[in-house]
């Protein structure tokens, strides 16, 4: 009973504050919204056993990614009247489009029947180890090749962004 | 490889080497090749007609050319007696136009071209007249239209002489297709295209009868009619007669050639040859009888009031074709041939001798002539000769080739006989009359034309006269290899023919014999005696005659307006087609249409949907979105 | 226990969600926002099955969406501060210049 009322509590929130996340007319109210998100799916994380993925997403989504955003908001310098309109024109096309796509989703609910056996991660053996170390052991032995690609795409990242950024020097 | 084979080869050889090299490196040398390519080929034809007469044929396929399922073709040659006639006449005459052409044609910018085309031509007629099969008949019949276009439409720069060629292949086109559905209907019945499979079992199928639109005609007779179509066509009989008196556009040597010795009497040259399937068909023969006379008959009385002096000729070229027909028509195959033979040379003498004329003044009109034989009189006494022979003057070569034809004419058995023999003696009439006319206002009495043209009068070179001569000898003595048997000769000629054409009959007695020899000779004399009291003696009796009888005159001047009529009823509305149907509607609009619409519904669709490409990131993700839906909506299903 | 179609349901409403927001939004960073929303959705339902199969390989899944996301959000806020340049604007609707 209780774990269902926390997790409804959880995903009441989570969904709400999304519709808020898109809907907002300044950016920064925006952020703000997702930073309460991001919070209750680390929440969430925790729920599912996945102690290191509640830690990875407030540090890395809630620390930097949000904080990168609220930087760029600001480096833009918008004007209350630059904002401009909030929403496109054929919006109802784009909410149609939502509410098909959540009904799709949604009818494979009842379909799958035959799941594949349970691996052999269960709780208490996660438990024994620690979630970190059965993540670090996957990652550096099986996973260990996308692991390094996923290096040089952060590598990549931050050359990109160094030269997109760059102010054009006249002459140079 | 055999003798006979240089005789097509030669002239090939040399069409060749004058088309290829002839404007840069030959030039005015290009005689010296055509001339003895030519001679070389009568020497050859001479010897081979010798071989004939010792009774040695041949019939040998060389070279297999088509094979397609049943149907099989060969390039062979056929030479008997009526191929070794039909090539003294070819090379004989030609190898004496081309000499005479030496002189004709001097100065003339195209003179390699044209020494290059006789010698195609005289290759296409040497094979048509050699050919053992239809198919390379054909080739030679097609191969000659295409020398006298091109012959005819010679100095092209003139827009009347390319109209003449392009007429003379059109009009003759209308014949040659008649002449090529005879070609394939002898093919389906008779299952090859040889001669001689063909005539073995021509006698087979003389009963059988094809259904046309409910009509039941026979299957020769519809063959040969087909096949005398194309002689229509190339012999220039009634109703396709209209193109040689326009070609004469060409120059005179070629009129002399291609539309008095050789190619016109390919013709009557096929109707010979096919004679075992006319012998078949009595309908086939009366058309070609009673065309050939009314030919004659209507030509003739066309020429009586000609004033350019080829053109009165060209009328009496239709005119003795039609005598040819005639004797073909009614069985005397023979007497064609030899009629053939013998106008041969005094029909080329008389082009010859318009052309030595033309050579002086540079103008055609004989009303402007007058009195020339003092100035020109070898012109003068060969011209008189030829037109002697042409008029069937007894002891010329005319007189025993025209009476043959009247002789059998009267004598046959087919019902129309007597009918063309009264057409054939009022031809005999009326060709001494226009010739002799031709002849009187010409060299006769005083000069008509100016001044300057007086002093410029001349005699033509000797290069030009000396064929003239020989000529002239041709048409004396030629006709007699065929003396009849009534005045003590042995008739060789028919005989020589006969194993091919078989012998003509004669139902009549030795006294009606000689009363139509007599009646024929009375004539001629009378038509050349005419001619005298008209343009001699009382000139004034023309003008008089021609305006008393002012509308019968205008329409022989105007050629019974046959040319009018054809160009009422055909060229008009063929052009009107062309202009408005086939190019205004199939090709402005369905051709063009598509060629220039697919490219502009191309590009109109291009354009719609460049309009995609907004440029919105917005529209892209919602289409992004929608593709995203509906793959899944996919793999749902 | 929470039943795993629970999970299911909400990752597939925050999907939708950030997909409207996506197509409704005119600013370009409300929209690379709305990208992040539907990672993170994903990451939801990855994790939920991570916990429901007992195979670890959801949660290295998870991981690995992290790390990218991350990198695109870099990369995708460097476009907007370039094109800004040219620019000076954040709505979509005025940078058509790919057009045709």
């Amino acid at each position: 009973m209780v774990p269902q009322l926390f997790f409804a509590y959880f995903a009441m929130v989570i969904v709400i504050t999304s519709v808020l996340v898109i809907t907002r007319k300044n950016p920064v109210h925006s952020v703000l919204w997702m930073l309460l998100l991001f919070i209750h799916i680390a929440a969430l994380y925790l729920f599912l056993n996945a102690e290191f993925l509640a830690v990875i997403q407030i540090i890395i989504y809630a620390g930097a990614i949000l904080v990168l955003f609220l930087f760029v908001i600001m480096l833009l310098n918008l004007k209350k009247e630059e904002l401009g309109k909030r929403f496109q024109r054929g919006w109802t096309l784009s909410i149609l489009i939502g509410a098909f796509s959540i009904a799709l989703l949604l009818s494979i609910l009842g379909k799958v029947t035959v799941f594949p056996p349970p691996g052999p991660y269960s709780i208490e053996a996660i438990q024994r180890e620690g979630s970190i170390m059965t993540l670090g052991r996957l990652l550096y032995t099986e996973y260990l090749f996308p692991f390094e690609i996923v290096s040089v795409i952060l590598l990549v990242a931050i050359i990109g962004a160094v030269v997109l950024a760059k102010k054009r020097r006249i002459g140079g | 490889m055999e003798d006979y084979l240089l005789i097509p080869l030669l002239p090939l050889l040399a069409f060749i080497v004058n088309i290829l090299f002839g404007r840069k490196y030959i030039r005015d040398k290009a005689y010296l090749i055509s001339c003895t390519a030519v001679i070389g080929s009568f020497i050859v034809s001479v010897a081979i007609l010798f071989d004939v007469i010792g009774g040695k044929t041949i019939n040998e396929d060389l070279y297999t050319w088509v094979v397609s399922g049943n149907f099989r073709v060969s390039v062979g040659f056929l030479i008997d007696q009526l191929t070794a006639v039909m090539l003294i006449v070819v090379t004989g005459v030609g190898s004496i136009i081309h000499i005479y052409s030496i002189g004709y044609m001097h100065g003339d910018k195209g003179y390699y071209r044209f020494f290059a085309y006789l010698s195609l031509f005289t290759f296409s007629m040497l094979m048509l007249v050699m050919a053992n099969n239809f198919l390379l008949l054909y080739f030679g019949w097609e191969a000659v239209g295409l020398c006298s276009y091109l012959l005819i439409g010679f100095w092209f720069e003139k827009k009347s002489a390319s109209d003449a060629g392009k007429k003379a292949f059109i009009t003759c086109r209308f014949g040659d297709f008649g002449f090529a559905i005879g070609v394939i209907l002898i093919f389906l019945t008779f299952g090859t295209l040889h001669y001689v499979p063909v005539f073995n079992k021509a006698e087979g199928f003389a009963t059988q009868t094809v259904n046309i639109l409910g009509l039941e005609v026979g299957l020769i007779t519809l063959i040969a009619m087909l096949l005398f179509a194309g002689a229509v066509g190339k012999s220039a009989q009634i109703p396709l007669h209209v193109w040689l008196p326009d070609a004469m556009e060409g120059p005179t040597p070629v009129s002399a050639l291609i539309h008095a010795a050789t190619m016109v009497t390919a013709g009557v040259f096929m109707v010979a040859r096919c004679s075992p399937l006319f012998n078949l068909s009595e309908v086939a023969m009366h058309v070609v009888a009673i065309t050939g006379a009314t030919t004659a008959v209507f030509a003739a009385t066309i020429a009586i009031v000609q004033n350019d002096i080829k053109r009165i000729i060209a009328y009496s070229t239709i005119s003795h074709l039609g005598l040819m027909f005639l004797a073909c028509g009614v069985g005397a195959y023979g007497a064609g041939v030899f009629h053939l033979y013998t106008h041969a040379f005094f029909k080329a003498l008389l082009f010859l001798c318009a052309g030595s004329v033309i050579h002086a003044l540079h103008h055609n009109d004989i009303q402007r002539m007058g009195g020339l034989k003092k100035y020109m009189p070898i012109t003068y006494i060969t011209f008189f000769i030829a037109a002697l022979s042409a008029a069937g003057i007894p002891g010329l070569a005319g007189f025993f080739s025209k009476d043959e034809i009247l002789w059998y004419a009267y004598a046959s058995d087919n019902p129309a006989g007597k009918f063309v023999w009264v057409l054939g003696t009022v031809v005999a009439f009326l060709t001494p009359f226009y010739l002799f006319r031709m002849i009187f206002l010409t060299f006769h009495s005083k000069f008509r034309g100016t001044h300057e043209e007086e002093r410029n009068l001349h005699e033509s070179p000797r290069v030009m006269t000396i064929p003239l001569i020989l000529l002239a000898l041709g048409a004396v003595a030629s006709g007699w290899v065929g003396i009849p048997k009534l005045l003590g000769g042995g008739a060789h000629f028919i005989n020589f023919l006969k194993p091919v054409l078989g012998y003509p009959e004669a139902h009549g007695t030795h006294v009606e014999e000689w009363v139509i020899m007599c009646i024929s000779t009375v004539i001629a004399i009378s038509g050349v005696g005419l001619a005298g009291v008209m343009y001699l003696i009382k000139t004034d009796i023309p003008m008089r005659v021609a305006k008393k009888l002012s509308s019968l005159y205008r329409i022989l001047f105007n050629k019974y307006y046959v040319d009018e009529l054809y160009s009422l009823i055909i060229v008009r509305p063929a052009i009107w087609i062309a202009d408005r149907v086939i190019e205004g509607f199939t090709d402005a609009k369905i051709i063009e249409g598509m060629v220039n619409g697919v490219p502009r519904s191309i590009g109109a669709f291009g354009e719609r949907l460049r309009k995609i490409q907004t440029g919105l990131l917005h529209h892209y993700a919602i289409i992004m979105a929608l593709g995203f839906l509906i793959i899944a909506l996919m793999l749902w299903f | 226990m929470v039943p795993l179609s629970w999970y299911i349901v909400l990752s597939a409403l925050v999907f939708s969600i950030g997909i409207i927001g996506f197509l409704i939004r005119r600013n370009i960073i409300i929209m690379l926002m709305c990208i992040e929303l539907m990672l993170n959705a994903v990451n939801i339902s990855f994790a939920a099955f991570a916990h429901y199969m007992q195979d670890m390989r959801g949660q290295i899944m998870v991981f690995f969406v992290i790390a990218v996301a991350a990198s695109e959000a870099v990369i995708g806020l460097a476009l907007v501060i370039a094109l800004f340049r040219n620019k000076p604007t954040v709505n979509i609707d005025e940078i058509n210049i790919m057009k045709g």
